[in-house]
């Protein structure tokens, strides 16, 4: 709460700011915890649903707690045509989760993402924001050795 | 200090790091560089300068363009021209450092050429490669070549000089000149920049603002993220100039989140320039949140409101009711850095290249089955043919070219037949294309384009934003069949239906997004009917792509069972002992031709149409 306490602190009063906010309690907890947006309601008096009507229209909030390694995937239209279908689904093979999942033991979790800009070196995906470029299927195995 | 001592203080820095006494190494650190490994690259260079006890400066800079190989270091020793090698890797860098700065020797490996960088220009080797000659590097003429970082870079190359003449003028002389220049806006559609600054500014308002679209939200388009990382402050001088031209107090940037780096670059810009005393209006960053609408104008407006990022029915158009219902400016990311380059080097230099209806440059960023992928900029009109095979170099490994899909999901498919068309806004939109923001994806004969269909539907039916029933429910019937057709599911009627809805939407949408959706379908429907026909008639993928419609197949005369294939295969979907022939078990195959990338014997094969339970 002490952590969340901080970030509402930077609140002004104006709506414009409901956006940056959702961001930075994402930023501080890895996810949207639902008793952050309660508090975040009565903070800022907009309404909870019209809060949850804000995060769930971007693709950039997650109301789930990432894995310790979260992988990104990206599907953008280079690392489409580089198959990054079969990245995602040599992850999910091997982790037995399917894309936006974590693994039961919260090691980790998998998530699709559009285009991070690195499309020259398709296909691209990333280990808690580092990228990997030119990845291949067969990589998978050797990046994410399984504890089970 | 005034501006004058400021640039002569600056240049006299600057320039000094390519005289290269005491050595200088600059390193590709944006986005691109990094993930090829410019982070582990800067860290060995330090070492080994610690541990040889060398005098050289490290200087980070953005993507020089040549993305293909990265990561690129280049080094400046003794008022010689600098040498540029990638790709490089940890051990190739220990030697460069040896050859190059130790023993003052050119080292042989990678070298993508020379490059000399003066107060009167930049030439050298570099730009007479393949890669470059045919570009004209003007909006990204500093990327690669300055510290985006250092105000003092921007500074020394004309930074600001641009901001400094507007002031002196009225907003009529500067309307005029952008008038004179032609430029449109490089977001898309091509708007006029003169005329929507003329509209804005002939608003009656005290306040006004002025926002830079650099959501970039196209997949497989990094044209802007590439400025704004290698050279931040020439769209912050065009945001300082539209500011000052139509009178708006307050500017806006929003910016993807997926761009961290671009994100830090823009904030020192603003902060270093502040510093400086130039900074005369309030520059807020808005760190966007993942919804590609939201590039649309109406809709990235709500979104910096604080709302959901649904557009509205135009108009008004945001020239008279934009944010918070005042009037508004919104400009792409490069259209800003036209306006810098228009005022730092002259309205007759910029308008000089380009065609009769489209002036100047255009970024383009090249990527998919072209042997050198990256970010060029070319002179408007240049032929698709020029930009894939001169500058691009061909297709990778041998293959065919197929098409060439230019402008996003706004955009389409142009075929191999049709590479001499000049690309402008007009004549793309005549192919049933658009320009859109400039992302170039070359496509192989082992492309499907039925598939590539489907891919930019589904990317579009997930994007909508559900406000206006066409949008919303036609894509998702465009993508409902073409999901069937590239399942083997098809229907032959499938290809008329689709026509129609990809029609009806386009005609009867709300904003550009639907109005732009169907043209991925239109295009592969003009020019590559015969696939969809093949896929719903015969059940075949003639690219042997859609993952129900081919199969991977070993070939056993050609197999030695020599398990290379099976070790790599991340399914274990390969079957079969030491020495010999081994068989694919189809259930487990995941289809993703990793086998086929390690068989030395070139045994496996992609055979169109589905494969039986187990192989024999
Ligand atoms: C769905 C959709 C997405 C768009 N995305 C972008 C974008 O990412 N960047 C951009 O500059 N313009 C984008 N545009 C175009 C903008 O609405 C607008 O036309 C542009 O920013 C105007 O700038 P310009 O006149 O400098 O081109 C998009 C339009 C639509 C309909
Ligand atoms: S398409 Fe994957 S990084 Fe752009």
């Amino acid at each position: 709460m002490q952590r969340l306490k901080k970030i509402l602190k930077s609140y002004h009063g104006k709506r414009e700011d409901i956006i940056p906010l959702l961001q930075d309690v994402q930023e501080e907890y890895g996810y949207l915890p639902e008793n952050a947006l309660r508090e975040l309601s009565k903070v800022t008096e907009v309404s909870e649903s019209q809060i949850y009507g804000i995060a769930t229209f971007y693709a950039q909030f997650r109301f789930k707690p990432k894995g310790r390694k979260h992988l990104t995937v990206c599907t953008g239209t280079a690392c489409h045509v580089k198959g990054s279908e079969q990245i995602i689904e040599a992850i999910q093979r091997r982790l037995k989760i399917k894309e936006g999942e974590t693994t039961p033991d919260h090691e980790y979790s998998l998530e699709a993402v559009g285009c991070i800009g690195c499309c020259s070196l398709a296909p691209c995906a990333m280990i808690n924001g580092k990228v990997i470029s030119r990845i291949k299927p067969r990589q998978i195995k050797r990046l994410l050795p399984q504890k089970s | 200090m005034n501006f004058e001592k400021l640039v002569q203080k600056a240049k006299k820095e600057y320039y000094s790091i390519f005289r290269g006494e005491p050595p200088a190494i600059l390193i590709g650190s944006a986005t691109c560089g990094i993930s090829a490994g410019a982070n582990e690259i800067t860290k060995v260079i330090e070492d080994e300068i610690t541990r040889k006890n060398i005098e050289a400066r490290i200087i980070p800079v953005g993507c020089i363009g040549s993305c293909y190989a990265e990561p690129i270091i280049g080094i400046f020793k003794n008022n010689k021209e600098g040498v540029f090698y990638g790709p490089v890797n940890k051990k190739l860098v220990k030697n460069i450092i040896k050859k190059n700065i130790i023993e003052d020797k050119v080292a042989k490996e990678n070298i993508l050429g020379t490059i000399q960088v003066k107060e009167t220009g930049t030439r050298g080797s570099f730009f007479e490669s393949d890669f470059m000659k045919l570009q004209s590097r003007r909006i990204l003429r500093r990327c690669g070549l300055i510290n985006p970082e250092d105000i003092n870079h921007y500074l020394a190359t004309g930074g600001y000089t641009g901001l400094l003449k507007t002031l002196e003028m009225g907003a009529d002389e500067i309307i005029d000149t952008i008038k004179r220049s032609g430029l449109r806006g490089r977001g898309g559609a091509g708007f006029p920049t003169w005329l929507k600054w003329d509209l804005c500014r002939q608003s009656n308002s005290k306040e006004k603002y002025i926002i830079c679209n650099a959501d970039e939200g196209d997949p497989g388009a990094f044209m802007n993220r590439s400025l704004l990382e290698g050279d931040p402050h020439s769209v912050i001088e065009g945001i300082l100039i539209g500011a000052h031209t139509i009178k708006a107090k307050k500017a806006y940037i929003y910016c993807r989140a997926e761009y961290p780096a671009a994100l830090e670059k823009l904030e020192k810009a603003i902060n270093d320039l502040d510093k400086i005393g130039l900074l005369d209006i309030e520059i807020v960053i808005k760190k966007g949140a993942g919804a590609f609408v939201c590039g649309e104008e109406t809709a990235l407006i709500a979104s910096i409101e604080g709302r959901r990022g649904m557009p509205r029915t135009r108009p008004p158009f945001p020239t008279t009711k934009g944010l918070w219902g005042k009037p508004t400016v919104i400009n792409n990311v490069e259209t800003f850095a036209a306006i810098s380059l228009i005022f730092q080097e002259g309205v007759e230099k910029f308008s000089s290249i380009g065609t009769e209806s489209s002036k100047g440059t255009k970024t383009f960023s090249l990527v998919g089955d072209v042997k050198r992928t990256g970010l060029i900029e070319v002179p408007l009109g240049t032929t698709l043919r020029r930009v894939i095979f001169d500058i691009g170099g061909g297709i990778k490994n041998g293959g065919n070219l197929k098409a060439v899909q230019i402008g996003g999901p706004s955009g389409g498919c142009i075929p191999a037949s049709m590479m001499d068309i000049e690309i402008d806004y007009d004549s793309l939109t005549s192919a049933g294309a658009i320009m859109g923001s400039g992302g170039l994806v070359v496509l192989s004969d082992d492309s499907c384009m039925v598939e590539i269909a489907r891919y930019f539907l589904e990317f579009t039916q997930r994007e909508s934003c559900g406000k206006c029933v066409p949008c919303r429910l036609g894509t998702q019937q465009m993508l409902l069949i073409l999901d069937d057709i590239v399942q083997g599911n098809g229907n032959p009627e499938d290809v008329e239906t689709l026509h129609e809805v990809a029609e009806a939407v386009k005609a009867a949408s709300l904003c550009g997004l639907g109005q732009t959706a169907p043209n991925p379908v239109l295009t592969t429907l003009k020019y590559f009917r015969e696939e969809y026909v093949e896929h719903v008639m015969n059940r075949r993928c003639p690219a042997a792509y859609c993952r129900e419609l081919m199969h991977y197949f070993i070939d056993g005369k050609q197999c030695t069972g020599c398990m290379v294939c099976s070790k790599v295969c991340p399914g274990n979907a390969i079957v079969g002992v030491k020495d010999e022939v081994h068989f694919i078990d189809q259930e487990k195959c995941l289809k993703c031709g990793s086998c086929m990338d390690v068989c030395k014997e070139g045994a496996i094969l992609k055979v169109p149409g589905p494969g039986g339970s187990i192989e024999s």
